[in-house]
């Protein structure tokens, strides 16, 4: 006989914009894949990147973004292992971050994923390459990726700017010395981008898509704000198909007005009480990139009444947010004015950055601690997942003492090996296995078997 | 009440038997390909020795790696299935009810349980790795062939410290079998495989905080080769009750009279 344990049960329904955010995401690695044919340019970054600013050189031009990129690599573990096997082939490491090899390793494959899983022949090379260093694998993989695209014949010229100044306090004026820094960079990337690219710069074009940027980092952030609300309207598997567009094309219209849909929608669940899953009685966050192949562990959680609301990835990664002197963390308050200027528009997107909380913990664990100590509390979480990544050194930076601050904290915590681009690192079996002990730990048995 | 624990692990499966809190009787027996016909058997085995059928058991609780193969499956019918995790913390805190740590390594895995009042406050498990675990022993007791019963006595008469720096179980015996050429007597090569296995533990033991009473389960806990390097290296003394193999089953058996606990 199965046991079977009585738990308030929710109601739930499906996103209605869930059809708008695959369209959107389809579309996006198709028009870099056809940008030629249309008559436009090509670049690739990070997601992390400044995209507001190739935004100058029209409407034309589109973007492939390369960490999400090597997530839907991920995704699809059988050309994923082919990508692994020809960076190995060619001599790189398995320890390198994995969706760098996920990328290389389509370039060495010539092929290139469609987020439905179809291979197509023939890797589109940018035409340039815009980027930013803050970690140092992002330090490294275009410079890869340039030399990869000349042995196959192509030039592709590059320009990275490098932003690693520290993380401004939300109490003090940034330091000038580090916003001119960024500033100066951007200004002389704006002037090689016209020489390599041939094109008009237009600040008009820039001026707007500072503006979207602003707007859309800031309304994903207040998505994530209404996930306080109990029972939480989306959980965490539903955020990643939803926070990527920002990681995409967060200086985008059309990533603006997604969200706005998308906030109107989850407020909308909120009112009516329509929960991401039927059954919430213990909620945790995560961190880090989830291995993606591996995405099931989080139905596994739902069988005991458990539901991830987020992360500080999620929230963080393309979310902006504001410290409030009593401690509370808020979506980020959009500047009073849209930028007029060239000058205004570079002025307002470094301060913006800057305040990048996924950037924070680059500098010092201890912030990234607190920040997770702000969401536990104000999203009523019971505990949290710490995803031990060995595919992103970056994000895993410090992780270690991450768990130590949480547990001085008193919060539960449950850390896991895994890898979010390389399923060879991630122990399917046994994660489920120790998932169990901790929610057994925490008092929790299944609801049903 | 009478309950029952099954704990079927990686190398043995464990039948406790309780009556009212007392234990009746208890059972092992090698686990075989067949898992639920391997924990049947030895489960039949200690329903003989307690002189009890089937329908005389009023709930089991099935632990270990191989406890779904014997959840609602006859003939042993588990109620629940539940981790080791959890099952561990309750056998060490029934018979010392001061533990605040525990350490169960048995065949497939080593943990680290601390505890609270008989509740689990944190743990860690190894990672992938038989190099901290009793398999790493019995693999390099057929390195050195030797019987793996010996392997701990014969650890207990080297005073030699010889590292042995392979990080996983494969690649230890070829550094073994490397000592062996080198005509390190098999003494000292017993006693670094026993210091390699505890200084793989207490690392990771010392990941949650090693906090007295210390109490060390599961199989390994039976050779004598172990404890020694283990304590030196967490710098405590350790608790090894009587069967400390049974500790998870009794545990099971244990959360079979009090469900809810």
């Amino acid at each position: 006989m199965a046991s079977t344990i009585e738990v308030k049960e929710y109601p739930t329904e499906p996103l209605k914009c869930w059809e708008q955010a695959k369209n959107l995401r389809k579309n996006y690695y198709e028009d870099y894949l056809y940008a030629h044919e249309k008559g436009g340019l090509r670049w690739a970054g990070g997601a992390w990147s400044f995209s507001a600013i190739p935004a100058g050189l029209g409407e034309d031009v589109y973007c492939i973004t390369g960490e999400p990129y090597g997530a839907t690599v991920a995704f699809f573990k059988d050309y994923a292992s082919k990508c692994h096997d020809a960076t190995e082939a060619a001599g790189f490491p398995r320890t390198l971050c994995a969706y760098m090899r996920n990328y290389w390793g389509s370039i060495l494959l010539d092929k290139y994923i469609l987020t439905d899983g179809t291979v197509v022949d023939g890797y589109p090379p940018p035409d340039f390459i815009w980027q930013d260093h803050i970690c140092c694998s992002h330090g490294k993989w275009y410079q890869l990726v340039k030399w990869l695209e000349k042995k196959r014949g192509k030039e592709v010229p590059m320009f990275s700017v490098d932003v690693s100044v520290g993380y401004p306090s939300d109490f003090s004026p940034e330091e000038e010395y580090k916003v001119n820094y960024i500033m100066e960079q951007l200004n002389d990337g704006i002037d090689w981008l016209e020489k390599v690219t041939g094109r008009k710069y237009d600040d008009k074009l820039l001026c707007e898509a500072v503006w979207n940027e602003i707007k859309a980092t800031s309304l994903w952030a207040e998505i994530c704000a209404l996930n306080q609300a109990v029972p939480a309207p989306l959980d965490e598997k539903t955020m990643y198909s939803l926070y990527v567009m920002g990681t995409l094309m967060k200086h985008h219209a059309e990533c603006v007005a997604f969200y706005q849909t998308l906030r109107d929608e989850v407020k909308n669940r909120v009112q009516r009480g329509i929960a991401a899953v039927p059954h919430e009685r213990f909620r945790v966050i995560t961190d880090t990139q989830p291995p993606w192949g591996f995405l099931k562990i989080f139905r596994e959680m739902e069988k005991y009444g458990a539901v991830s609301v987020g992360s500080l990835y999620t929230f963080g990664l393309i979310g902006m947010w504001q410290y409030q002197p009593d401690g509370a963390w808020i979506p980020r308050p959009i500047p009073s004015r849209k930028p007029q200027t060239r000058e205004e528009a570079l002025q307002i997107i470094v301060r913006w950055t800057l305040h990048k909380p996924e950037w924070a913990h680059f500098y010092q664990p201890e912030l990234k601690t607190k920040m997770m100590e702000s969401i536990v509390k104000q999203w009523k979480v019971n505990a949290v997942l710490l995803h031990y990544n060995r595919g992103c050194e970056g994000l895993s930076l410090h992780i270690a003492e991450n768990r130590y601050g949480l547990m001085q904290a008193g919060i539960p915590v449950f850390p896991f090996e895994g890898n979010m681009g390389d399923e060879r690192d991630f122990d399917l079996a046994g994660t489920m296995a120790r998932l169990t002990a901790f929610f057994e730990s925490m008092g929790l048995k299944k609801l049903k078997e | 009440m009478i309950t029952a624990g099954v704990d079927v692990g990686a190398k043995f499966a464990k039948v406790v038997i309780l009556k009212d809190g007392q234990v009746l009787t208890r059972a092992k027996a090698l686990v075989g390909f067949d898992v639920l016909k391997s924990a049947s058997d030895v489960f039949e085995t200690a329903l003989k020795a307690a002189g009890l059928l089937g329908s005389d058991i009023q709930r089991v609780v099935a632990t270990g790696m191989g406890r779904n193969a014997i959840l609602h499956k006859p003939p042993i019918n588990a109620d629940e299935a539940g981790s080791e995790v959890v099952a561990g913390a309750a056998g060490a805190y029934h018979i010392v009810p001061t533990v605040k740590t525990v350490i169960d390594v048995g065949a497939e895995e080593g943990r680290g349980i601390k505890v609270e009042g008989g509740k689990v406050k944190d743990f860690v498990i190894n990672e992938r790795c038989a190099a901290g675990a009793g398999t790493f022993v019995e693999a390099m007791a057929r390195a050195l062939e030797v019987k793996v019963e010996d392997m701990g006595p014969l650890s207990l008469k080297s005073a030699n410290a010889i590292p042995m720096n392979a990080q996983c179980c494969v690649f230890a015996e070829s550094e073994v079998v490397s000592l062996i050429h080198s005509k390190i007597s098999k003494e000292d090569i017993a006693k670094a495989i026993h210091d390699a296995i505890a200084g793989r533990i207490s690392s990771m033991v010392l990941r949650i905080g090693v906090e007295k009473d210390v109490v060390l389960i599961g199989g390994c806990a039976l050779d004598p080769g172990f404890l020694p390097p283990l304590e030196k290296e967490l710098h405590t003394s350790m608790i090894v009750p009587e069967f400390p193999e049974y500790v998870s089953a009794l545990g099971a058996a244990l959360i079979a009279v009090n469900p809810t606990r």
